[in-house]
């Protein structure tokens, strides 16, 4: 991973203790809370239901075996023994005391991490694929044009005061989209053209929340070096016009929309007129200097397919289960990149206890040159693993209960932490989660359903991604009672033209009623699929109504009173 | 008039370093006529009606709201030797756009003052997009919040100051 300069670890500790003088400032009265506020916000410290939450930044989701192992201590330390995964690839402690907050910060940067741009109405941290550089799909591998854009956006003057936040991701996969791309502030796709030099679609407006938006691709084929100037016209163009006035209408897709996408691009342009060819202008040296800490690893020579392999497929069901969906090609024979799924029995999606945080830190330094990977689905990566030493990762996973082979099937739930922990949500969404869990128990029903995604929000923040889940699950709050409202169709396909919003197929449910309509809706599936059709393609085949109609007839389904928040 | 008639303390850059200072530029809000007097900062409206006379008062200046073009402030160039930007709230951050433009893009090299609701821990970036003066609200110690330029020893990012990006500069 890339490799900190004395420059860097300069900076971060000078970052750590600015914020220890304002917490201090703040313990002395200098600062008032609501002084603080924006302060502690941009270095991860929200105050939630229960105590305040601290976001840690998990740049692009990559982690070392150190780190991970930090991560573990601080949870034990000044925390409740466990962290939350999100979807932007980040991890959440959800009990730490404000007044910790420096100390916690300080063990952070020992190891090269901060919270820095967590949260904030500034430049967020930047994600991508979890396949990253390991993917034999890929074009061109992302992380070095993430790492380029961290550090461009880490502490930028004209853009720490925004609107509101800002999302950007990359990808640089052909013919898929692990990042949800689309779904961002800006969405950056790299790729070669005909002369082989990397350049850049650069999308901009997209995002979900209340208004979920695919974004546009604004400028095709910018060369690569000015990626970081055109991202500046972007954020300056929004700076200056998006509105301020109402914090439901602030985010950039909303002034793309209201400026339409050719005035908006025609404004960008402009602007990177003035700064192309200027001073933020990347040069190959600098990013051969950063690539340099992506370098492939010390792969072995090795057979594809050995021996040990075929033969635990042949000799263990449950481990030729595992290895079809939780095991990905790789571009390098004789090596796998393994996801370890965090969607298992009675534990909160996403959520890794210390001690298991500790296992797996070793599991990645025994298996996988001591890296990771976090992805947006709330699960872990161990990205470099030879093929022979699969058999005795999967018997070691499933002690530890991470093997859950369930990876983009109905189980592998993205879920936020709701109404349990965050003070934004309507409705609890990790008891939603829990019935789904328990009503599919069934391990060949959920393999025979295939490709699917689930995902709750227990809000319109839609934290949860629930508007891109093929299923999209939304808690609502209707005069203090708790309602689900279920979407249909949503999809991250691998370009902006193949990803949808979904649909919301009418009034709300009670949260005992969310497993049955489910399974109603499956059960038309099941009846209407063509062979190895997913279910969001024979959604799109046979339509919205004969879904909408199973969900409705399950007993006592709809609460008959939703009827307007079909529009929420 | 001189300078020190009606001085309050501002935190001005001098030589590099950022000090508490006395001075007397003082903002004319909209709606009100400037009376010709010198280290007055005008509405951009007014100052661009009264274009003619603002030579004459020098030293005087222009301030810019939040959504006002900076271009508009180049025909004023000239005349003028203090450019205000106005942060009716801390939080508002196109003033920041407001100070790289007209740095960067119009080559503004007189006074950028920041004006209003301007907090310490916003100082070291306001500097970078190239404000050089600081008049923070009246309740707040510029003393104290001199600290502020320091906060960091370098940046990632070009912005006004320095304009490269950290590996570009160098000596690095």
């Amino acid at each position: 991973m890339y490799r900190y300069t004395a420059f860097d670890q300069r900076m971060l500790d000078e970052r750590v203790e600015q914020f220890r003088d304002q917490i201090g400032r703040w313990r002395r009265g200098e600062l008032t809370d609501d002084e603080l506020r924006p302060l502690r916000l941009r270095n991860g410290l929200y105050v939630q239901r229960h105590a305040p939450m601290l976001r840690i930044a998990i740049p692009y989701g990559l982690l070392s075996a150190p780190q991970l192992r930090m991560l573990a201590h601080i949870a034990r330390t000044w925390d409740r023994g466990y962290g939350h995964f999100t979807t932007r690839q980040n991890i959440q402690l959800n009990w730490p005391r404000i007044e910790d907050g420096p100390d916690i910060l300080a063990a952070l940067a020992s190891v090269q991490m901060h919270a820095i741009q967590t949260s904030g109405n500034c430049v967020r941290n930047i994600t991508t694929d979890p396949f990253a550089g390991v993917a034999s799909d890929e074009q061109v591998d992302p992380r070095p044009y993430c790492e380029l854009l961290r550090q461009w956006s880490t502490f930028h003057p004209e853009f720490s005061f925004l609107p509101r936040k800002f999302k950007i991701a990359l990808n640089g996969a052909q013919a898929v989209d692990r990042a949800a791309t689309a779904m961002h502030d800006i969405g950056l796709y790299l790729r070669r053209d005909d002369a082989g030099q990397v350049v850049v679609d650069v999308l901009a407006g997209g995002g979900m929340g209340r208004t979920p938006v695919v974004g546009t691709v604004i400028r095709k084929d910018l060369p690569w070096r000015h990626v970081l100037s055109y991202c500046e016209a972007i954020l300056r163009v929004y700076n200056r016009y998006g509105r301020r006035d109402n914090i439901h209408k602030a985010r950039i897709k909303i002034l793309l929309r209201a400026l339409g996408a050719e005035a908006f691009t025609r404004e960008v342009d402009e602007d990177f007129a003035h700064l192309e060819n200027g001073p933020a202008t990347a040069t190959d040296e600098e990013l051969a200097r950063i690539a340099e800490g992506f370098a492939p690893p010390p792969y072995q020579a090795l057979p594809p397919g050995p021996a040990a392999l075929r033969e635990a497929l042949v000799a263990h069901p449950g481990f030729a289960r595992w290895h079809q969906r939780n095991v990905l090609s790789h571009r390098v024979a004789g090596y796998a990149a393994v996801s370890l799924s965090l969607k298992r029995g009675s534990v909160a999606p996403g959520d890794l206890s210390a001690e298991l945080m500790d296992q797996v830190a070793d599991l990645a330094d025994r298996y996988s040159f001591g890296e990771l990977r976090v992805t947006h689905e709330q699960n872990l990566v161990l990205a470099d693993v030879a093929q022979h030493d699969l058999p005795a990762l999967w018997t070691t996973l499933r002690e530890l209960g991470l093997a859950s082979p369930n990876i983009g099937l109905l189980t592998d739930i993205v879920c936020c932490p709701g109404g349990d922990f965050c003070s934004l949500a309507n409705a609890k969404s990790l008891p939603i989660a829990q019935s789904i869990q328990d009503r599919f128990e069934d391990v060949d029903y959920v393999h025979d359903l295939g490709d699917l995604t689930l995902n709750i929000s227990g809000c319109i923040n839609s934290c949860g991604h629930h508007h891109v889940g093929n299923i999209g699950i939304l808690g609502i709050d209707k005069q203090g009672a708790e309602f689900y409202q279920i979407t249909l169709g949503g999809q991250v396909g691998a370009d902006p033209a193949s990803t949808h919003v979904g649909s919301v197929i009418g009034p709300s449910f009670g949260a005992e009623q969310v497993p049955d309509v489910i399974e109603s809706i499956l059960g038309v599936y099941v009846a209407a699929r063509h062979d190895g059709e997913r279910f969001v393609d024979t959604l799109t085949r046979v339509g919205l109504a004969p879904f909408k109609s199973a969900a409705y007839s399950s007993n006592g389904a709809g609460n008959g009173a939703g009827q307007e928040l079909e529009h929420v | 008039m001189s300078e020190a008639a009606g001085a309050r303390p501002v935190i001005r850059i001098v030589d590099g370093v950022a000090r508490v200072v006395e001075d007397a530029w003082a903002v004319v809000e909209d709606g009100t006529e400037w009376d010709g007097s010198a280290y007055r900062l005008l509405p951009l409206r007014q100052a661009l009606e009264r274009s003619q006379q603002l030579r004459a008062a020098a030293p005087v200046g222009v301030w810019l709201a939040p959504n006002d073009e900076p271009a508009e402030a180049v025909a004023l160039f000239d005349s003028i030797a203090m450019i205000g930007v106005r942060f009716p709230k801390s939080g508002d951050g196109r003033g920041f756009s407001t100070a790289s433009l007209l740095r960067s893009r119009h080559g503004w090299r007189g006074g950028l003052r920041a004006l209003d609701d301007v907090l310490q821990d916003q100082l070291f970036f306001m500097r970078r997009v190239g404000f050089d003066s600081f008049a923070l609200r009246a309740d707040r110690d510029p003393q104290q919040a001199l600290r502020a330029f320091s906060t960091f020893s370098d940046s990632y990012q070009g912005a006004s100051t320095p304009d490269l990006p950290h590996y570009r500069r160098a000596g690095v």
